[in-house]
């Protein structure tokens, strides 16, 4: 039997593998090493689902050789390729740049450890993605969220510590009423199978534990993925988290959430219930809406540079959420592009003002806040890093010939469809909200005069070529669209197929 | 190579190599000459086979499906690409005498942008479809900013930010979904002779979206979007001369011709525009009358640009053949004689330090070749021959004739008389006044050579299209014949 | 629902009232470790939501035998075995973090952290 046909399980067995072996090594090097090895390994496997996919159409893998609905079920259709590819992706490329990255921002009898919960958070933020039963999602999530705790407490600043536990605190209730919801639909049906359960609840449709269940898990979900207004936990977790992981978090973790929303819907609940019979998208819509305007709006007037980029995120996961208000093939084709560009966009940035920190850092201290009066004239001494920043700014506005004009173009092409064209203003006038809080970056960066003596000091090379890597990536999927418009359409047509 | 790609290629490497050579000013300097000329002879090749009806091609990217990155050479990018790539040369030269003359700092980043600008620029006058010309429409903004803020001091700041925000806002509130709504409408964006906009189309949604393009396109000032051109005068006088006498904002009233030809075309358009008619003429008259009361030189420049700007629109606005060869033809003229009085301006700055008009008693006295290169560009844009201005105002003049736009005509004649009011003071007070007893105790002379040269150079030129307007002419006639669609 | 219902319903009406009461407790409190317990109480709910229907009166282990009749839905059981071990993580998790918090802060209020975040605020301000 070829190695092939297992590619589903090893998607999550070897970066599971991984993190234990990296406890039991107890040496920085050695982790990061094997937690690497996973990393790639799981990336190269990410490659070869959505190749398998795109051959052979949804893959369905059945643990332990027990058929559904009886056994677990992994199950790969086109979103969940693609989600997959960002996120193994991601890390395979956040893991070489953290190893210079937390060596002054994690203390270093740590280091293995951090590797370890890096490696179980992938792991977690895969499961999710991949598996095909409701259960199994619940603890990805609680393997991924609890990792990310740990990893937002490794930051040095003691801040860290505050807003790992508030986002234990709002994470563990947002989980536990994904798992009331998930229960009810068990009670419900008797399946866990998501698949089966889709099937059984077009039965059932609209009774009242089915409306319950969807209640408690769109406002589990939406806690974890930051929809405005709950967001709350967002911003502080990226501020005080080492900046490898808040780029980490950034690209990967709201946006599987996400995932997570658009599966529940679209597969399991059904279009009919979500927008026919209930006022979801208007809520839903709404909600966008006063995240991009009211979270980019807080951004402009953020000091801290992290935390400007952070409120940002939740303004932009407003772009997502809104594609998916639409109801229509190509609003969902917005959101999932949305989802891929938006997470390389902000994972560039991150990682660009983690080498900007640790260049700001006095030698051997630890590094500041990158607040914005110690950046003045930062393109002088870091001209790569500040130009990095403004082409993925760049992107976040959505200039033509960046990835975030992508997804823009089709946002906006949902909303003409649907003959709303006030939104079309919103989001543009969004935008402009976009160039305000990028700006404010560039007028202080490049016209406020540096400090005397300023010589050029560049981030090191194994942070600055990942970071450089996904700056590319934003603008190379902004004028070459065949691989996330191709896959994101196809995704796009197989759910709304599905959910009818 | 095609030359195409070469008029991008070159001010890229130009821009290269500056930045590279930036610890030797000659050498520096020496790069951008050999680049301008270099572009300006690759532009120069495109336009035989132009003029004999070729549009080469060249397509990039292609994004989506109908959405590309690509460019097209027509009649009038050619016109506008020859202007801006043959005045960066002259420009070039003043630059070299201005900056060093007032020992500006940041010398390379300023040559690097200006490359930049100017690469900019053409792929605007050479863009094959709307997304490509708005997405170099938007880098020209972006690559002008640093220009803009040169200065680094907090007015310098405060003018770059009005500057940002005026040009990006309406480009991204108004300009990208106008856009947008042309690609659900037609499911194209590319550039047509004679529109692709259906010609049945509601005369209401066609006024509405002719509003979304003329408001968008912020570079070409149409008032109350004006403001981002006086607030730019902070920059440098080079920049001033030839990014917001010649590039930039005939980018701007470029985009606009482009769009009422390529995009709209006579037939869509035909009863629609009489609110553009109304708006542009009042642009003319008001920012005269500013410029009229402004003392500060540049200011009263930046307005007069403001309302020549508005010529322009009104030309394309009448919707005759013959307004939309004075409209073309006007992109040229304008550009000679504005850059003329600009030059002029930095070489006053420069060599004097002065800035206000009330200051100027018996400058001519000093320096007669600056002002006297002042007085052409001035009686050139007052429409007076033997200068540029002439020809051009008469053809929009013929234009409002021939389609009996009596309106257009008044404005025409009103403006005529308020740019002899706000030019001629000046060439008075130069010549005919004495010099004043402040003035006395600061002798100086003519500014640096390089200065001059470029001055009267462009002066010459602002004659010469009087005398010699015919490859403009059949360049700006191949646009009027754009306007009904040619059977292919 | 059908008449008698509280008794009939017993077992809902108590995981109803643990799941508020607990998501009450992590609100209302300010005190760290008041809130991991309500925190815990409330994922604690959840554990009974689940096993409760899935146990049947008299009914035993699904294991074949012919002297049985009536089975328990044993998955529901599987399921919570693994929901108690990511509560029980989520709990030492939470303290281990207030442990950290109380040596840096030296308090494990809430109120009382977050004002000495804003004078650190304050301090970072007057020193810029």
């Amino acid at each position: 039997m070829s190695l092939s046909v297992h590619l589903p399980a090893l998607q999550v067995v070897l970066p599971l593998l991984s993190a234990p072996l990296a406890v039991l090594l107890r040496h920085g090097g050695f982790a990061f090493a094997i937690v690497t090895a996973g990393a790639w390994a799981a990336f190269a496997i990410a490659i070869g689902l959505w190749l398998q996919v795109g051959e052979s159409g949804t893959i369905s893998y059945h643990i332990g050789s027990w058929p559904p609905p009886w056994g677990i079920e992994y199950r790969v259709d086109r979103l969940a390729s693609f989600v997959l590819l960002l996120v193994s992706g991601i890390a395979a490329i956040v893991l070489p740049y953290s190893r210079a990255s937390i060596e002054r921002e994690v203390p270093r009898d740590l280091h293995y450890l951090y590797y370890a919960m890096f490696g179980l958070c992938l792991t977690g933020l895969l499961g999710i993605v991949i598996t095909g039963d409701a259960f199994n999602i619940f603890v990805f999530l609680e393997i991924s969220s609890l990792s990310t705790y740990v990893l937002i407490a490794m930051g040095r600043d003691r801040r860290a510590l505050a807003a790992a536990y508030r986002y234990l605190i709002m994470g563990s209730i947002g989980a536990t009423f994904i798992v009331i919801g998930i229960g009810f639909l068990y009670l419900t049906t008797g399946t866990l199978n998501l698949v089966d359960m889709a099937e059984r609840l077009r039965a059932v449709e609209s009774s009242r534990p089915v409306l319950a269940a969807l209640a408690f898990i769109t406002v589990g979900v939406s806690l974890k993925l930051a929809l405005f207004p709950l967001h709350q936990w967002l911003p502080n977790a990226y501020t005080y988290a080492p900046s490898a992981v808040t780029a980490f978090l950034a690209a990967t973790a709201t946006k599987v959430s996400v995932y997570v929303l658009i599966r529940f819907w679209y597969s399991v609940f059904g279009e009919s219930l979500i927008f026919e019979k209930l006022p979801l998208p208007q809520i839903l819509l709404l909600l966008s809406l006063a995240a991009m305007f009211v979270a980019s709006f807080t951004a402009i007037f953020q000091d801290n540079l992290k935390r400007l980029f952070a409120y940002s995120s939740v303004g932009q996961i407003g772009y997502i959420t809104l594609g998916m208000s639409f109801d229509s093939v190509n609003g969902l084709n917005a959101a999932i592009l949305h989802l891929f560009n938006h997470g390389i966009t902000k994972a560039a940035i991150f990682l660009l003002i983690g080498g900007m920190v640790l260049g700001l850092a006095k030698a051997g201290a630890v590094p500041p806040a990158p607040t914005f009066d110690r950046l003045a004239g930062l393109a002088k001494r870091m001209p790569l890093t500040c130009f990095g920043i403004v082409i993925a700014g760049l992107s976040l506005i959505g200039v033509p010939g960046t990835a975030g004009f992508v997804s823009k173009w089709y946002l906006i092409l949902a909303a003409l469809e649907k003959g709303q064209f006030w939104i079309v203003g919103a989001i543009l006038l969004s935008s402009l909200l976009a160039i305000a809080y990028v700006w404010r970056f560039v007028e202080v960066a490049y016209f406020k005069p540096a400090p005397e003596g300023t010589t050029r000091q560049e981030a090191p090379l194994s942070m600055l070529i990942p970071a450089w890597i996904l700056v590319i990536g934003t603008i190379w999927f902004g004028l070459d669209t065949s691989f996330t418009v191709g896959t994101a359409t196809e995704a796009a047509q197989q759910l709304v197929k599905v959910g009818r | 190579m095609s030359a195409l790609a070469l008029a991008f290629v070159i001010p890229l490497l130009g821009a290269v190599g500056i930045a590279l050579a930036g610890k030797s000013p000659n050498l520096r300097e020496s790069i951008t000459l050999a680049t301008a000329v270099l572009l300006f002879g690759t532009v120069l090749q495109l336009l035989d086979p132009v003029l004999a009806g070729e549009r080469p091609e060249l397509v990039l990217f292609e994004i989506l499906p109908g959405l590309s990155i690509a460019f097209k050479v027509e009649p009038l990018g050619m016109l506008f690409g020859l202007i801006a790539s043959g005045l960066w040369i002259v420009n070039s030269v003043y630059s070299i005498g201005y900056m060093r003359g007032n020992d500006e700092k940041h010398q390379t980043r300023f040559y690097v942008c200006f490359a930049l600008s100017l690469a900019s620029a053409l792929a605007i006058a050479f863009a094959a479809n709307l997304l490509t010309l708005f997405l170099f429409y938007e880098l020209l903004t972006l690559m002008t900013y640093p220009l803009v803020t040169h200065a680094g001091t907090d007015k310098a700041r405060a003018g770059g930010r009005t500057y940002l925000a005026i040009l990006m806002g309406t480009s991204i509130l108004f300009l990208l979904p106008a856009v947008i709504y042309v690609w659900h409408l037609t499911g194209t964006t590319e550039f047509q002779a004679g529109g692709i906009l259906p010609a049945n189309m509601d005369k209401g949604e066609v006024a509405i979206l002719l509003a979304l393009f003329m408001f968008g396109i912020g570079k070409a000032a149409l008032m109350p979007f004006h403001r981002w051109l006086p607030a730019a005068m902070v920059a440098p006088t080079p920049v001033s001369a030839l990014l917001h006498a010649v590039a930039v904002v005939k980018a701007g009233v470029f985009s606009v011709v482009k769009v009422v030809v390529y995009v709209f075309g006579i037939d869509t358009l035909t009863g629609a525009t009489d609110w553009l008619v109304a708006i542009s003429g009042f642009t003319i008259i008001a920012a005269s009358i500013v410029a009229l009361n402004a003392d500060n030189l540049k200011r009263r420049l930046a307005y007069s640009t403001v309302s020549q700007l508005s010529y322009v629109i009104l030309a394309a606005a009448i919707l005759a053949p013959l307004s939309i060869v004075g409209a073309a033809l006007h992109i040229a003229a304008h550009a000679f004689g504005k850059i003329t009085l600009f030059f002029a301006a930095g070489s006053i700055y420069t060599a004097a330090h002065k800035t206000e008009v009330s200051q100027l008693d018996g400058i001519g006295k000093r320096m007669p070749w600056t002002m006297a290169a002042f007085t052409v560009g001035a009686l050139s844009l007052i429409g007076i021959p033997p200068f540029a201005g002439f020809i051009s105002k008469w053809f929009i003049m013929s234009g409002a004739w021939a389609t009996q736009n009596v309106l257009a005509a008044a404005v025409i004649l009103a403006s005529t008389l308020l740019n002899a009011a706000y030019f001629l003071p000046i060439v008075h007070r130069a010549f005919f006044r004495p010099l004043s007893a402040e003035a006395e105790q600061h002798p100086h002379g003519e500014a640096p050579l390089p200065m001059l040269i470029a001055l009267t150079f462009t002066a010459v030129l602002t004659t010469a299209m009087f005398f010699f307007p015919d490859t403009a002419l059949r360049l700006a006639e191949g646009v009027a014949a754009s306007l009904k669609a040619m059977p292919e | 629902m059908s008449s008698g219902g509280v008794v009939e319903h017993f077992s809902y009406i108590v995981t109803v009232f643990l799941m508020v009461a607990g998501l009450y407790v992590v609100m209302a409190r300010g005190n760290l470790i008041k809130k991991l317990v309500g925190l815990s109480v409330f994922q604690t709910s959840v554990y009974l939501l689940y096993i409760a229907p899935g146990k049947l009166i008299g009914g035993t282990a699904p294991i074949l035998a012919p002297q049985y009749t009536v089975y328990s839905n044993p998955l529901p059981h599987v399921l919570i075995l693994t929901a108690i071990v990511v509560g029980v993580a989520t709990l030492a998790l939470g303290l281990a973090i207030t442990v950290r918090i109380r040596e840096t802060y030296g308090t494990i209020e809430e109120d009382e952290i977050i004002a000495a975040d804003n004078a650190v605020q304050v301090a970072e301000d007057v020193r810029s």
